[in-house]
């Protein structure tokens, strides 16, 4: 029974042997898609973050008019000292960066105490109704973000810029005045309400875990209740309302939207509009500056964020554990509670699309009489007098056009992100410890980082010219679908990865044991496992590419307009009614999509999907 | 059919950890054979390095005559192409299919006919008794019934080598050993070469031709249960296998042919072993008197614990504690006198340093 030695080695053996082994690895199935992946990613985000900081530091054609001494195409820094110093240092990057982070905090603080309240109420007490308060509480984040703002105008606007009155005026019969009706105020609150979702369901889902027994156990010991939520409730849900705190504020410091129909009628810029103006008017250079620094400040908000609160896994909540029995008594309040958030919610989802619905059947804006009542804007013949002679949005070619766009790129983005999450799912996951594993994982997470409008700008970046192979995509649809596939990587490779996760390693070895070939292996055992997940993650890329703005609104030429950008240019255009058609319609899209993922995933995948 | 499994010098590790150290194990055709440790000494490791589901860092594995993987020649064959069947701790059917898909799946790669497929579900579950449960999903059938058809799903495609990873190891008390009973059968009649994963010595030592026992990724000893049993390699083999546990005392020889134990002597029957020893006896190999016997060391009864077939019975004297184990019911009480008699033929000796065995 002795064991024979195994026989000794040349050293050609020897090398034979390890380029076997190494044609082996290269060939597996994990390494070709990760490498294949790297590749990928790597143009659509590693090279464009390149060329983002290399026109920054080089002179550009349109500074030579500027710079007599300028050489196109040479280092400088220029553009830094320019955008850094002085007095335009001042107006195009400090008082943005002032008025960015102005509207961060503030929308932070305000949007925290909106969701943390609701999540308490909801989780911790006996108010009646809780389930439908629960529900309804993601409605206002489904909505595109700039859907307050827009019926923040609609009712608060007044004359200071010219146009006509809003609802207010028409009810006070005085207009209000104008830090209420632009500016940081209206602002803030428009983007708190939207972004109080991130609040909402990271600390319900704190609260929920806590267990309860551990409460009790403290009631028991004759803990005080101050006692208690010192020790034991605030350790456990000030990691959650950090991680709010960071998703909100990188968020909003990001968004584009809100600042944009609320902020530019009394010239308040943040960074976010203040990139698409120098874009505007052809200052590449200072735009690119403009989003480095932003880029930079989500950067340094994330780090912060993991270092207090550790990993990624923050951001993730646990869904479906249903409410903890131990609730506190509102006793003879639990009414009144109940009446307050009743009124919240009719005021945050009912009263906004109302106002919306309302402005769009006024024939001439600002107009409150019955007479003025009408259908124009939505089906209206072409009429010079109204909207610069556009026929009402459901008779127009030009929406139809822009809808199919949308929903095209949102078709689009949602099959190459479930394809590119299938594909990330496999490669992290089975080769799990591995370097090639982890440095995948990392740059899919890259994205994730970068606020939506620098990440336009990046695309700008990149594809305004040809690039060796790459022509020049600027204008096309197709640039359209890749920054929007890019932006969504971190979603790809974390719901592909959790996918991939439940279908245990040996289900797919029980099929390699019985010779099945990774073809098989995939389409027979892991496909069909996985593909409920996949289909969720589709229908939601779906919704959140059809609200996006902040990522496109740079990218968007009029042949490949879309619904989300037209709203802007519409109400940039004095054409407000027609912009909240066009909204109206994105929200029964978004809506109805929610509806149907709710179907599919029982109303896990919002949480999954978030931030994205 | 018959099969060897040939294991050279196979070593794997994961980081730092050294999941295999230096393996090397013969396994002759149509035996059975245990792979037997404490939870986490490298047995599912060596399973999926012979199932291919894992590459060593070394060694070579041969499956009959096929050099399934070899480090020195850079060679390792996919599973699929090293003919032998794995049952999954788990099961690992799949969920989305149902019985006779489970097992199927191998047969349709394979491109067997459609009537010949029926035939081998058709047998393949009257093998594991599970006829007439082609129409169910796995999550509609118990922990038992899902064991028989990965079982099942293994037979159809008639690998030359079976793989199971503690298949019973989800089951009930019970269950375990009908299980036993079946799966001892079903290699008595198809003869195919098994590897079989298991903690549990008692599994391990009612199953198998041969037993390798692993520590911390080493092969202890391989070698017949009666083997395995009498004659542990060494203390950690001799600690592991046997229920009471083995008793192993601290004895130093003193003399010709006996070993001092502190309080008393007893003799031994070998002339090699010198210095500091440890004494391993078994609890069934120490005979009980009730009164004083020439050769007999008198102990206490400190307790007595009957179990129907047989009961075990905690003898000490000063410090020292022995377990002995007498058939049927004792009648001994409790703080009691009795007298120890030991038999050198049923001692094991083992150097104390080394912890080998040295003479038995
Ligand atoms: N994929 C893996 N990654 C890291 N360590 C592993 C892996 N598989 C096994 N190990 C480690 O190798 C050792 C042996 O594991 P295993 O073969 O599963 O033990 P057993 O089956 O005997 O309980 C253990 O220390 C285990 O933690
Ligand atoms: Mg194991």
């Amino acid at each position: 029974m002795a064991v024979p030695a195994i026989a000794a080695q040349t050293s050609s053996q020897r090398l034979l042997a390890s380029t076997r082994r190494f044609s082996r690895w290269l060939t597996s199935t994990r390494v070709v898609l990760s490498l294949a992946m790297l590749a990928v990613m790597f143009v659509m985000v590693v090279i464009p973050l390149y060329k983002l900081v290399e026109i920054t530091v080089t002179w550009q054609a349109h500074d030579l008019t500027r710079v007599p001494t300028a050489v196109e195409g040479e280092f400088t820094t220029f553009h830094w000292v320019r955008m850094l110093t002085g007095i335009i240092g001042k107006i195009y990057t400090y008082t943005p960066l002032q008025h960015s982070m102005t509207i961060a905090v503030g929308s932070t603080l305000l949007a925290l105490v909106i969701g943390g309240s609701l999540a308490w109420l909801v989780v911790r007490t006996d108010m009646p109704g809780r389930k439908l308060v629960n529900q309804l509480a993601v409605l206002p984040y489904i909505m595109p973000s700039w859907t307050l703002a827009q019926a923040w105008l609609v009712f608060f606007k007044n004359r200071t810029t010219g146009g006509t009155p809003g609802v207010f005026e028409f009810l006070v019969g005085q207009a209000p005045p104008s830090w209420l009706s632009y500016g940081p105020v209206p602002i803030i609150i428009c983007s708190a309400l939207h972004y109080y979702t991130f609040f909402f369901l990271f600390v319900s889902a704190a609260l929920i875990s806590i267990d309860s027994n551990l409460e009790e156990a403290g009631d028991l010991m004759g803990a005080s209740r101050w006692r208690i939520l010192r020790k034991i409730t605030m350790p456990l849900v000030l990691p959650a309302i950090l991680s709010g705190v960071i998703m909100t504020f990188s968020k909003v410091m990001g968004t584009f939207g809100g600042p944009n129909i609320l902020g530019l009628p009394i010239r308040y810029y943040t960074l976010a509009t203040m990139i698409r103006g120098s874009l505007a008017a052809g200052e590449g250079g200072d735009a690119f500056v403009l989003a480095i620094v932003l880029i930079l400040l989500a950067i340094t908000t994330i780090y912060i964020n993991q270092r207090l609160v550790g990993t990624r896994r923050s951001y993730e909540t646990i869904g479906g554990r249903g409410f903890v029995a131990q609730a506190s008594k509102l006793g003879k309040y639990k009414r009144a509670f109940q009446i307050a958030v009743i009124i919240f919610q009719i005021l945050v989802i009912a009263v906004p699309i109302g106002l919306l619905l309302w402005n769009t059947l006024m024939l001439i804006d600002g107009n409150y009489s019955l007479s003025n009542f009408t259908l124009q804007h939505w089906i209206g013949a072409a009429n010079t007098h109204y909207n610069s002679g556009e026929p009402g949005v459901l008779l127009n070619p030009k929406i139809w056009q822009t809808a199919w766009n949308s929903i095209k790129l949102s078709l689009f983005t949602a099959f190459f992100t479930a394809l590119l999450g299938i594909i990330l799912g496999y490669a992290i996951v089975k080769g799990r410890g591995t370097r090639l594993s982890k440095l995948v994982e990392q740059l899919a997470y890259i994205p994730y980082v970068i606020p939506g409008i620098a990440f336009g700008a990046v695309y700008i970046a990149m594809f305004a010219r040809k690039l060796g192979p790459i022509p020049p995509l600027y204008g096309t649809f197709a640039l359209l679908v890749i920054v929007s596939v890019s932006k969504h990587l971190p979603y790809s490779s974390r719901s592909g990865v959790s996918a991939m996760m439940q279908v245990g390693h040996e289900l797919e070895e029980a099929g390699m044991v019985a010779g099945a070939n990774v073809w098989q292996r995939f389409s027979r055992i892991i496909f069909p496992l996985t593909k409920s997940g996949f289909m969720s993650g589709f229908l939601m890329t779906f919704i959140t590419t059809m609200r996006e703005l902040s990522l496109i609104i740079l990218l968007v030429t009029p042949a490949t307009q879309l619904l989300a950008s037209q709203t802007m240019f519409y109400t940039e255009n004095g054409d407000a009614q027609m912009a909240n058609v066009v909204i109206l319609i994105l929200i029964a899209i978004v809506v109805a999509g929610n509806f149907i993922i709710g179907r599919f995933s029982r109303g896990g995948s919002l949480r999954k999907g978030l931030g994205m | 059919m018959s099969t060897t499994i040939t294991i050279k010098h196979l070593s794997k590790h994961f980081g730092t950890v050294v999941a295999l150290d230096d393996v090397s194990l013969v396994i002759e055709p149509e035996t059975f054979v245990t792979l037997l440790g404490p939870s986490g000494c490298g047995k599912t490791t060596l399973l999926r390095c012979v199932a291919g589901l894992e590459d060593p860092d070394g060694g070579e594995i041969y499956v009959g005559n096929k050099l399934v993987f070899s480090h020195p020649q850079g060679i390792s064959l996919p599973p699929g192409q090293r003919e032998l069947g794995l049952v999954f701790q788990n099961y690992a059917l799949w969920p989305h299919m149902k019985v006779d898909k489970n097992i199927t799946f191998a047969l349709e790669i394979q491109k067997m006919p459609k009537v010949e497929m029926q035939k081998r579900v058709k047998e393949s579950l009257q093998e594991v008794q599970m006829e007439g449960y082609e129409d169910r999903y796995p999550r509609e059938m118990s922990g038992g019934q899902q064991q028989r058809i990965a079982l099942a799903r293994m037979l159809a495609y008639r690998p030359k080598v079976f793989l199971m990873d503690e298949p019973l190891s989800n089951l009930d008390a019970r269950l375990r050993m009908d299980m036993r009973v079946e799966l001892k059968r079903l290699h008595h009649i198809s003869g195919a070469t098994t590897i079989y994963v298991t903690h549990d010595q008692v599994e391990a030592l009612t199953m198998s031709t041969t037993i390798a026992v692993m520590k911390e990724g080493r092969l202890q000893q391989f070698d017949t249960p009666d083997k395995i049993y009498h004659f542990p390699s060494n203390l950690f083999v001799a600690d592991f296998i046997g229920n009471p546990k083995v008793n192993l005392l601290d004895g130093v020889v003193s003399g010709k042919n006996s070993v001092d134990l502190g309080k008393f002597k007893i003799p031994i029957n070998t002339s090699y072993a010198t210095g500091k020893v440890v004494v391993g006896i078994r609890p069934e190999d120490i005979t009980i008197f009730e009164r004083p016997e020439p050769g007999a060391v008198e102990f206490s009864a400190y307790s007595v614990l009957p179990a129907g077939a047989d009961s075990t019975i905690i003898a000490r004297l000063g410090e020292m504690e022995l377990t002995i184990r007498v058939m049927g019911i004792s009648k001994i009480r409790m703080d009691e006198k009795i007298w120890l008699k030991f038999d050198p033929q049923t001692l094991n000796l083992y150097d104390k340093e080394s912890g080998l065995l040295i003479a038995s």
